[in-house]
């Protein structure tokens, strides 16, 4: 909570709308920028995780804090368990899903 | 953690995690379920783009006008903060509209949280986080009666800033809804 500039939240406000116009034109129609589907996906994905990025620097200012980054690790922290469980069940799941429908 | 304000920014910013928690195995559970149909409608056929992309555009501006009024805050300049948060507070509801405008349809065509495992993640995942825009909307508006009855004091600043870090979250959370749920789903 420190006293920043209205420009640091103009780029912060669009860049986030070019990103999400960018992400929305490559799902509407990922033909038209020679992408296959896993890759679109990729590319959209990567596109909301600058947004995110983006974001939390320009209005949430967790990565440009002022004095000792408590929030920033926290975040570190959360961020790991949230890999954990996403990336867990999806491989869990997965495996599950092929021995049970070993004729596929 | 200089000050007390601080230490509640903190302890508010812990709640937010695991708030992000609750979402991210709401996540799991979409993902791991997006394609059991049961027959009924998948992702690709249910899904307007223009619809998520209005609500998105919604939450972005909205995001941006709370962080303008938190600015008015930090300045103690009353009318513009009342004017900024009552700007995103009207954008939020309209959000709110749009998306269950959305629902309604959804059920209309026989698209309920009944119809598929598919449906029942998505509505978990996406009425989770339309409920918690109703309560920041509450709480917006609660704001909204403060900043206008009482003048700024330091705990006040530190309150309404909470309120403004529930909103950014939310938005957020957002991006990832639109671009995991609504996008990868139409995608496929």
């Amino acid at each position: 909570m420190h006293h920043h500039p209205v420009a640091l939240r103009i780029i912060g406000f669009l860049s986030s709308l070019l990103l999400t116009l960018a992400a929305y034109l490559i799902i509407v129609d990922p033909d038209a920028f020679g992408l296959k589907i896993p890759a679109a996906g990729a590319w959209i994905l990567a596109f909301a995780c600058v947004q995110f990025f983006v974001q939390s620097t320009c209005f949430i200012h967790l990565w440009n804090e002022k004095g000792p980054p408590w929030n920033l690790g926290i975040f570190i922290s959360t961020l790991s368990i949230l890999l954990i469980i996403i990336i867990g069940s999806l491989w869990i799941m997965n495996h599950l899903y092929c021995n049970m429908m070993p004729g596929q | 953690m200089q000050t007390q304000s601080d230490v509640k920014v903190f302890g508010f910013w812990v709640y937010l995690m695991t708030d992000l928690i609750l979402f991210c195995v709401l996540f799991a559970t979409y993902i791991v379920l997006c394609n059991n149909t049961f027959s009924g409608p998948s992702a690709r056929q249910l899904f307007s783009m223009q619809e998520a992309l209005t609500e998105t555009l919604l939450l972005l501006v909205s995001s941006f006008t709370c962080s303008l009024g938190m600015l008015a805050v930090y300045r103690k300049r009353k009318v513009p903060a009342l004017l900024w948060f009552l700007i995103t507070f009207c954008l939020g509801v309209a959000f709110l509209v749009v998306e269950l405008t959305e629902f309604s349809h959804f059920l209309a065509a026989g698209a309920g949280w009944t119809r598929s495992a598919f449906l029942s993640a998505f509505f978990t995942l996406v009425g989770t986080h339309g409920l918690h825009i109703s309560v920041g909307l509450i709480w917006m508006l609660v704001a909204l009666v403060h900043i206008g009855l009482r003048p700024f004091t330091a705990p006040s600043i530190s309150r309404i800033f909470r309120m403004a870090l529930f909103w950014h979250f939310l938005d957020l959370v957002w991006v990832f809804i639109f671009t995991v749920v609504y996008g990868m789903g139409h995608l496929q």
